[in-house]
């Protein structure tokens, strides 16, 4: 039976791996590989890297960073922030990643999703998806990008559902008013979108305790989980959000001693 | 950049993977190089002369895979080596073209195998991601040490399905929706629908157990003896 994905997700600006609030105010948390290779070691179905260091200059670390890390971390890596093209994406996945995921360029252009998918293959594609309640009240969503700062007033269930159409393989799905304030994942968000697609979708934005990931799975139907913080600081380890779930009766790979 | 061992490769068994242009080579390479084998990328036929055993890696679609691999000169060698029974490991896309065609283009496909590459059947998601258990149907030693059931790594939508004479190839399978063929082995041929170069320590000890089930040539050659 196909296992339900805990994924630490890595910030990564300028060669180092950093958090913030909100996309701002961010902390230094570490080396990438190492971190990487710590996480594989404690179970990690996968990981995700996404470059917050919008210089062209940090491009080349960014690669040389991806190729540390596969060489240490026998785990699946994908890797997003500032993919413009397929060229781009070619050297992603030759440094060394299995994913990429597109986010502010595929708004922009969603041909850009297509082309990549008929390059690469769909399950290269992950189209990432950073959303905002239009209206605490109501339950639509509007896409913001580059890095939550630009709205776009376009509807996130919809642009999950062309992203799909256009050839994402799995979605990763953000929600910019939890993300960074460890208030849970917007389940509500996530049902409208795992409820209108049919390709994995990666809950992100709000973990705070392993509770939250077995809410994400169980009411908002998500595939994978992910999460920055809570994992970096060391509030809680990827065997105590396994072991909630394996609790709440889903199917998780187990840790390795 | 291919990742040749720091020990010398003459001791290590040398693995050529085909580089024909399908994504992440890098992960296959180092896991070979962390399971004991020296590695080198294989553009060409030449680059096959010196190999111990075969690698064809890949994700994506099997028309343009086809495609590449007739224009790097590669189709018949490969159909060759795996005729001629030499160690082979066929890995996702690299499992797939091993049969006759695949329904996600219509492409024609290798041949070796029996049977055609096919959408999974009433699979909850596609494509199917994630970790996924392994369920062996006979012991292989590519398998020694790793328990049934364990999970591996799988990126993937179309998966072979071995028609008529597929029993005696398949090897283990796994069931997103329904059960599917995930590893297949014939003589010295084996092929996983998994990626084991992302499937963490088991992945690793496949691939160790794969590199271990090859002979370098130099070696045994060394071994023949001297008189005629």
């Amino acid at each position: 039976m196909l296992r339900i994905r805990v994924i630490p997700c890595l910030d990564v600006a300028n060669g180092r791996v950093v958090k913030g609030t909100r996309f701002v105010d961010l902390v230094d948390e570490g080396d990438p590989p190492e971190l990487a290779e710590r996480y594989a070691r404690e179970g990690a179905d996968e990981l995700v890297f996404l470059d917050i260091s919008a210089a062209p200059e940090g491009r080349g670390t960014l690669l040389e960073i991806v190729e540390r890390t596969a060489r240490r971390a026998f785990i699946p890596l994908t890797v997003g922030g500032g993919v413009r093209s397929v060229d781009e994406m070619r050297d992603v996945l030759r440094a060394g990643a299995d994913k990429v995921s597109l986010n502010t360029a595929a708004v922009a252009d969603p041909e850009l999703i297509g082309a990549c998918a008929r390059r690469f293959g769909s399950q290269a594609v992950v189209v990432a998806i950073d959303a905002r309640a239009f209206d605490a009240r109501a339950a639509a969503w509007e896409v913001v990008v580059k890095g939550g700062r630009e709205a776009t007033g376009l509807d996130a269930v919809a642009w999950a559902r062309r992203a799909t159409e256009q050839g994402a393989g799995e979605l990763l799905v953000t929600s910019i008013d939890r993300d960074g304030t460890q208030s849970g994942f917007d389940t509500a968000l996530l049902r409208a979108i795992t409820d209108a697609v049919t390709v994995p979708v990666i809950a992100s934005g709000g973990a705070a305790g392993p509770d939250d990931f077995v809410r994400a799975v169980l009411e908002g139907g998500a595939d994978a989980v992910l999460a920055a913080s809570i994992f970096h600081r060391r509030q809680h380890s990827i065997g105590d959000v396994k072991a909630a779930m394996a609790a709440a009766g889903l199917s998780v790979r187990a840790v390795a001693a | 950049m291919s990742g040749t061992s720091p020990t010398g490769p003459g001791s290590r068994p040398r693995f050529a993977v085909v580089d024909y242009g399908a994504g992440n080579l890098v992960s296959i390479e180092q896991a070979l190089v962390s399971a004991g084998a020296a590695v080198a990328r294989a553009t060409g036929p030449d680059d096959l002369r010196d190999a111990d055993a075969l690698v064809v890696p890949g994700v994506g679609a099997a028309a343009p895979a086809m495609e590449r691999l007739e224009r790097a000169g590669l189709v018949e060698p490969i159909r060759r080596w795996i005729a001629d029974d030499r160690p082979f490991l066929g890995i996702c896309l690299g499992l797939q073209l091993l049969f006759e065609g695949s329904d996600e283009d219509g492409a024609a496909t290798l041949g070796v195998l029996r049977g055609r590459t096919r959408r999974l059947d009433d699979a909850p998601s596609l494509p199917h991601i994630g970790w996924n258990q392994v369920e062996r149907r006979r012991d292989h030693p590519a398998f020694a040490g790793i328990p049934d059931a364990a999970d591996f790594y799988f990126v993937h939508s179309y998966a072979g399905a071995a028609d008529g004479a597929g029993d005696e190839v398949a090897l283990a399978t796994t069931t997103h929706g329904r059960p599917f063929v995930s590893a297949v082995a014939r003589g010295r041929l084996l092929g996983v629908q998994f990626h084991p170069e992302r499937s963490g320590e088991d992945g690793l000890r496949l691939l160790a157990n794969v590199v271990a089930a090859v002979r370098p040539a130099s070696v045994a050659r060394d071994d023949l003896p001297v008189t005629a």
